[in-house]
């Protein structure tokens, strides 16, 4: 046993040091693979991470929001279309939200206006995102004056900024009062943008949305498991696009690895031969050589999946912000939480690192099996 | 010690372009003694040579080692015997590059799991005796041929082999440095080794320290002369 062992750390120690002897032509893959891994678990990761975090905020969601339609745009909910929801069963609460979008020419961005229906906003004030105060240098208790659409001047003060942990949802936000928000749009009493119903049972969720739709046939229900299927899509989409221009890195490095992996050069055939000659099996040299093109791999997927770890939950995936977080003026500056998924793992495992030492050992069982009488001639 | 019956190799059987290296040798080499095989270029001396060191199998024929016949072991027990019984000295050295002299002695002996610290101390003492302590830790491609020789020398003892296989060894060595290998060589058979080479150097095979020369020529034994040296050689 102990010259078993003894056995295996002369192959590593040679291993390691046949790596250290080749080192422009070893380093110069593991820098490529390490590339190709990160960019790869970069992209798994970050969209991997923005998914669950979707889920995550539509946790809280409400299972059904119903829109009324107008010419098949989205108009107002007017009044009474509230009571006549109460007769609807499976419908555990329900409630009448009032919502819109603001264009502030100043810094050319949309923001989200809001009526809370908890916790309301004072009349005159204003909550507001991380990202818009920093857009726009608020600070609590500043005065802010937007114009309405209609062309009036309205002024409010900043009660307070919401936590920039929220700026996932809340980068453009900007929560006021009811009554603020009636004025500034000039939206009538009883009228909402939509309501939001719960429904207690997950199964029931789609006979509701039936029969709100043959109560209310001017109206639309959205369920939130369509929301969050969508937002799958477009994730799905996004890493599509990234994985689809990285492809062309992916086929370069494939060549290339190949190249590395499957050709031998005429040096290594000799020192397999020499190896072989002076008492090496050829289980040895297989040993060997599957080592060093499983250590550069291994060390590559590594050092590529914790440099792709920092880069996407450390630097809020700095590089591929344009692509994946799509298009907004105001991007929200958030750290996602770590999530990884060992499947996701250990797919990236397998589509680096196998093919890669599959393709070293052809070749070098080829060179192995060669009589080691090839050094005498 | 060695006997080889009716030994035959041919290469690309089958093919137009095969061709009969060795056509039916018949040899008996004994232990402790030098045996040169001399021949002009293609007359066979280094595919019988590399037959005898188990670095290949004859297509016909049977070779024997102290009475056991080894001819048609697999390879994994021709591997374990080359390692264990012989030690090789080839005609370009084959050191590993890159690597320091003291690992090249070493390297033989990784298969065989032994204690690190023992072989280290082996292999430096082996260096040490053929003066290359002052050499150890330099990259053999960084030594003189002739120093590069030793190396090989030292790598080809590090097993302790009853056997040393040498091929042309002096071919890339100039008069000095060929009168150096020889002194080695006989040092080497006074301690007890079984030496067989292959040369066509007169330096060699006129020497008086090898004890029987083979003359070979187109793949078979031309003349045998064991009468040499020996009443000077070990019995």
């Amino acid at each position: 046993m102990n010259a078993w062992i003894a056995k295996q750390q002369y192959l590593i120690d040679f291993t390691l040091s046949s790596l250290a002897r080749r080192k422009a032509k070893n380093l110069g893959l593991l820098i490529v693979y390490t590339l190709i891994v990160f960019l790869l678990a970069s992209v798994m990761l970050f969209t991997h991470a923005l998914r669950h975090e979707a889920a995550h905020v539509l946790d809280g969601a409400p299972e059904v929001v119903l829109q009324r339609m107008v010419a098949g745009r989205h108009d107002l909910i007017p009044p009474g279309y509230l009571e006549r929801l109460g007769r609807i069963r499976g419908v555990q609460n329900k409630e009448g939200r009032l919502w819109g979008y603001y264009y502030d020419p100043v810094v050319k961005a949309n923001y989200t206006f809001m009526v809370p229906n908890r916790e309301p906003v004072p009349a005159g004030t204003l909550v507001v995102g991380a990202a818009l105060a920093k857009a726009r240098g608020l600070a609590v208790g500043n005065v802010i004056s937007f114009r309405s659409y209609s062309g009036k001047l309205f002024g409010f003060s900043v009660a307070r900024i919401l936590s920039p942990d929220t700026e996932l949802v809340s980068a453009d936000l900007v929560l006021l009062n009811e009554g603020d928000f009636r004025n500034f749009f000039e939206i009538a009493p009883g009228y909402f943008t939509d309501i939001a119903l719960s429904v207690a049972n997950p199964q029931e969720v789609r006979n509701v949305a039936t029969k709100l739709a043959q109560q209310f046939p001017d109206s639309r229900p959205i369920l939130r498991d369509e929301i969050l299927r969508t937002y799958e899509s477009i994730f799905n989409w996004r890493e599509g696009i990234v994985l689809a221009l990285a492809s062309l890195a992916i086929l370069a490095f494939a060549i290339f690895a190949w190249e590395k992996a499957s050709g031998l050069s005429a040096e290594e055939k000799r020192e397999i031969g020499i190896l072989k000659a002076i008492g090496w099996e050829t289980g040895d040299v297989i040993k060997m050589k599957f080592w060093e093109g499983a250590l550069v791999s291994l060390a590559a997927f590594v050092f590529g999946y914790v440099l792709a770890y920092l880069h996407v939950f450390h630097t809020s995936a700095m590089l591929f912000t344009p692509v994946l977080k799509g298009w907004a003026v105001l991007y929200p500056h958030f750290d996602l939480p770590p999530v990884i998924d060992g499947f996701q793992v250990a797919t990236l495992f397998f589509f680096t690192v196998f093919p890669y030492a599959a393709a070293t050992l052809v070749p070098i069982w080829r060179a192995a099996i060669t009589d080691p009488d090839s050094v005498m001639r | 010690m060695i006997e080889l019956t009716d030994i035959r190799k041919a290469f690309n059987q089958g093919r137009e372009n095969e061709f009969h290296a060795l056509g039916g040798i018949d040899l008996q080499l004994p232990a402790q003694r030098v045996t040169a095989l001399r021949g002009p270029s293609g007359s066979g001396k280094t595919t019988l040579l590399s037959i005898i060191g188990c670095l290949s199998r004859p297509t016909s024929g049977r070779v024997r080692l102290k009475g056991q016949d080894i001819s048609g072991l697999p390879e994994r027990f021709l591997t374990d015997i080359r390692r264990q019984t012989f030690g090789f000295v080839f005609q370009q050295f084959n050191l590993i590059k890159g690597l320091s002299a003291l690992e090249n002695v070493m390297l033989p002996a990784y298969p065989l799991g032994g204690d690190w610290r023992e072989l280290h101390e082996k292999a430096q003492r082996l260096l040490g005796d053929l003066r290359l302590s002052h050499r150890r830790e330099a990259r053999v491609e960084w030594l003189s041929g002739g120093e590069q020789q030793r190396v090989a020398i030292a790598r080809a003892l590090i097993n302790d082999p009853e056997i040393i296989i040498a091929d042309e060894p002096t071919a890339n060595l100039d008069t000095a440095l060929s009168m150096e290998f020889m002194a080695i060589l006989e040092k080497l058979s006074a301690s007890g080794k079984t030496v067989i080479l292959t040369s066509h150097d007169p330096l060699v095979v006129d020497s008086s320290i090898v004890h029987q020369v083979v003359d070979m020529r187109d793949g078979r034994v031309v003349r045998q002369d064991t009468t040499r040296n020996t009443m000077e050689s070990p019995a």
